[in-house]
């Protein structure tokens, strides 16, 4: 239990990414990934409650009785993603918009709960609250690799500017629909594994 | 011919193990080994009922693939020089593109009526579309195979005889250049290669088109090589058939086959309506390159059951499929789709169903294993093709994602097979 802040924190963004190795929270991943600036506040949204959960689970986690403590943890997430969400209404409204139900959802993503049950109920608090933002960013680098190809060959564009010009605009780019489609996400992230795991041939499972 | 396997047997240690060119072995064994039967024989007490091997079994598809190819060249050329005749009656304005150079180049005039003319517009229009595939497919192929050591064989042959028949004439040829690519990546190579795929490669590289570029491979402007010319398919046509005209005596799909002023001539149009089918049968009609006739179909099917390479149970499950999906669809019947009401036999001469259910769903690789596995593959796929095509009125055709569909249930559809023989078993011996 001797993890140093800087291990806890660059961990998972290759070495033990939640999506990539272990294979969490695929569905936003799917959903949010068809524009860079919504899979980049999705992504900001999932470090603060990721952190933030950390944080507190892991400050009051003596005092959990272990019977209920799934019940605790699920409270605890469940008001941290209502503040992400009124903030995100309150400030960056068509964003929120598009992101429609997966702010909420983010109560139900596993890397959430997954390390609140995983690390916090076992770490203490400072150290929690950067496997929390380390988790965060690890899910957030997959959005962002996920979302630059889709946007980029679905739309022409990054971040909405255009890098492309389609050619329903006069330009040269046939934007490839499927790319705008939930399941490339899925041929996305399965050669995203495949480069990591060419790179790093240990996260090869046994067959 | 002795010269040129001196010449192989010569540079052999090369590529042998050990030899400067080790890494490239999987190229020098697919040269040879195409030309010559391999020298090895087995050793020891040995149980031979047939020398059929992987080369064997992919060179024969091709051979039943070869008279749908011609007909499908011919057919692209005869389609296009007939809509051209007919724009030129009508006065409309069409661009020829660079196809039309080279044909009118070597002295042909776009006359429909002269084989030799829509044959070679058609080779035209085919051989690009085909040598990109076959090379760019084929690198993928190569590359994969030098890195991990794998044979080279022919199983790619057949994907990339595949592919290309199953696309539209008009296909950019970059995108049959992403498409193979992607099918062949991500639907074989992925899995380990030749034999280890659970999705036919060449649906996976259309499916991929068609969903990434629907454009250019679904509508009214695809099927026909002459730009500006519109002309849907059979199934199109029936897919977006309106309500019935007055005075109608048949049921709204029959309107969309037949080409009759007067709604109530009933006569008038069970004769369009007998010659649009046999059309659609002969494959006089248009659509992707390779899959509009289906009596040439019935020819490759022939062939493929006769030599014991397609499954002549997964043939039979697909039609049973599409009979049985049919009838009960007629039966039920819909107010508002008039495709619910046509019959069966219409449905297994249009469109690329009869493509499919010969050359796809029987891919040994990705279809059931066992005998009673493929009669179910075979009804799954039937029945989704019809489901599609009449219920889905986003897709006209239904075989690519019902066999794509097919493949993915293949494995759990052998698994309850075989789990249902050992159970059978179990009862029977009563040995627990």
């Amino acid at each position: 239990m001797s993890r140093k802040a800087s291990d806890v924190l660059v961990d998972p963004l290759v070495n033990n990414n939640p999506i990539a190795l272990q294979i969490l929270g695929i569905c936003s991943a799917l959903a949010v990934t068809s524009k860079m600036e919504t899979s980049l506040v999705m992504s900001l949204a999932v470090i603060a409650v990721t952190a933030c959960s950390n944080l507190a689970v892991s400050a009051i986690r003596n005092f959990i009785p272990s019977s209920i403590r799934i019940i605790v943890q699920m409270v605890v997430i469940a008001s941290l993603v209502i503040v992400v969400d009124q903030i995100l209404k309150a400030y960056l409204f068509d964003i929120s918009k598009q992101l429609s139900v997966f702010v909420g959802l983010i109560i139900t993503n596993c890397i959430v709960m997954g390390r609140a049950e995983g690390f916090a109920m076992k770490n203490g608090a400072g150290l929690s609250f950067f496997d929390g933002i380390g988790n965060g960013l690890g899910y957030g680098l997959v959005l962002m690799f996920v979302a630059f190809f889709r946007e980029l060959f679905g739309n022409g564009t990054l971040f909405g500017i255009e890098i492309f010009q389609l050619d329903r605009n006069g330009g040269w780019y046939n934007p490839n629909n499927l790319m705008l489609l939930p399941p490339s996400a899925f041929f996305l992230i399965g050669l995203m594994i495949w480069l990591i795991r060419v790179w790093k041939p240990e996260q090869i499972e046994e067959a | 011919m002795k010269a040129l396997r001196d010449v192989l047997d010569k540079v052999h240690p090369w590529f042998a193990k050990g030899g400067p060119l080790e890494v490239a072995y999987p190229m020098y064994e697919a040269l040879d080994t195409f030309l010559y039967t391999p020298g090895e024989v087995a050793e020891g007490s040995t149980h031979l009922r047939d020398g059929i091997d992987l080369k064997r079994m992919m060179i024969t598809v091709v051979m039943a693939l070869v008279p749908i190819t011609l007909f499908g060249m011919w057919n692209v050329g005869y389609q296009a020089n007939t809509a051209i005749a007919a724009m030129e009656d009508a006065g409309q304005r069409y661009t020829l593109d660079w196809h039309y150079t080279i044909h009118q180049a070597i002295g042909f005039t776009n006359d429909a009526s002269n084989p030799a003319d829509n044959f070679v517009l058609g080779l035209i229009h085919f051989l690009p579309i085909y040598i990109v595939c076959m090379f760019v497919g084929g690198h993928v192929e190569l590359v994969f195979s030098v890195l991990r050591g794998h044979e080279i064989n022919e199983g790619f042959l057949v994907t990339g005889l595949l592919f290309p028949l199953t696309l539209p004439p008009t296909i950019p040829l970059w995108q049959v250049a992403v498409g193979i690519a992607f099918g062949v990546i991500v639907a074989k190579e992925v899995f380990g290669g030749t034999g280890r795929n659970f999705l036919n490669v060449a649906l996976t590289s259309r499916a991929f088109l068609y969903f990434a570029y629907a454009g250019q491979i679904s509508g009214d402007k695809v099927w026909t090589a002459v730009d500006g010319y519109s002309g849907a398919t059979a199934l199109g046509k029936m897919a977006g058939a309106g309500p019935a005209p007055e005075g109608a005596t048949e049921s709204a799909w029959v309107y969309s086959m037949v080409d009759v002023a007067d709604a109530g001539n009933a006569e008038a149009i069970s004769a369009s309506l007998n010659s649009t089918l046999m059309n659609s049968f002969l494959g006089v009609i248009p659509g992707s390159i390779g899959e509009t006739s289906t009596l040439l179909c019935m020819l490759g099917a022939g062939i493929l059951i006769a030599t014991g390479i397609g499954s002549w149970r997964i043939m039979a499950g697909v039609v049973g499929g599409v009979i049985g999906t049919t009838l009960l669809l007629n039966a039920v019947g819909s107010e508002t789709n008039p495709m619910f009401e046509v019959p069966f036999w219409w449905h297994l001469a249009i469109g690329g169903l009869s493509f499919g259910l010969v050359y796809m769903a029987t891919d040994p690789v990705s279809a059931s294993m066992t005998d009673k596995g493929k009669w179910y593959y075979g009804i799954l796929i039937g029945f989704m093709t019809v489901l599609i095509r009449v219920v889905n009125p986003a897709f006209p055709e239904g075989i690519m994602l019902a066999v794509l569909f097919g493949n993915v249930f293949a494995p759990l559809i052998d698994y309850f097979v075989v789990q249902a023989n050992v159970r059978r078993r179990v009862a029977r011996y009563a040995t627990t």
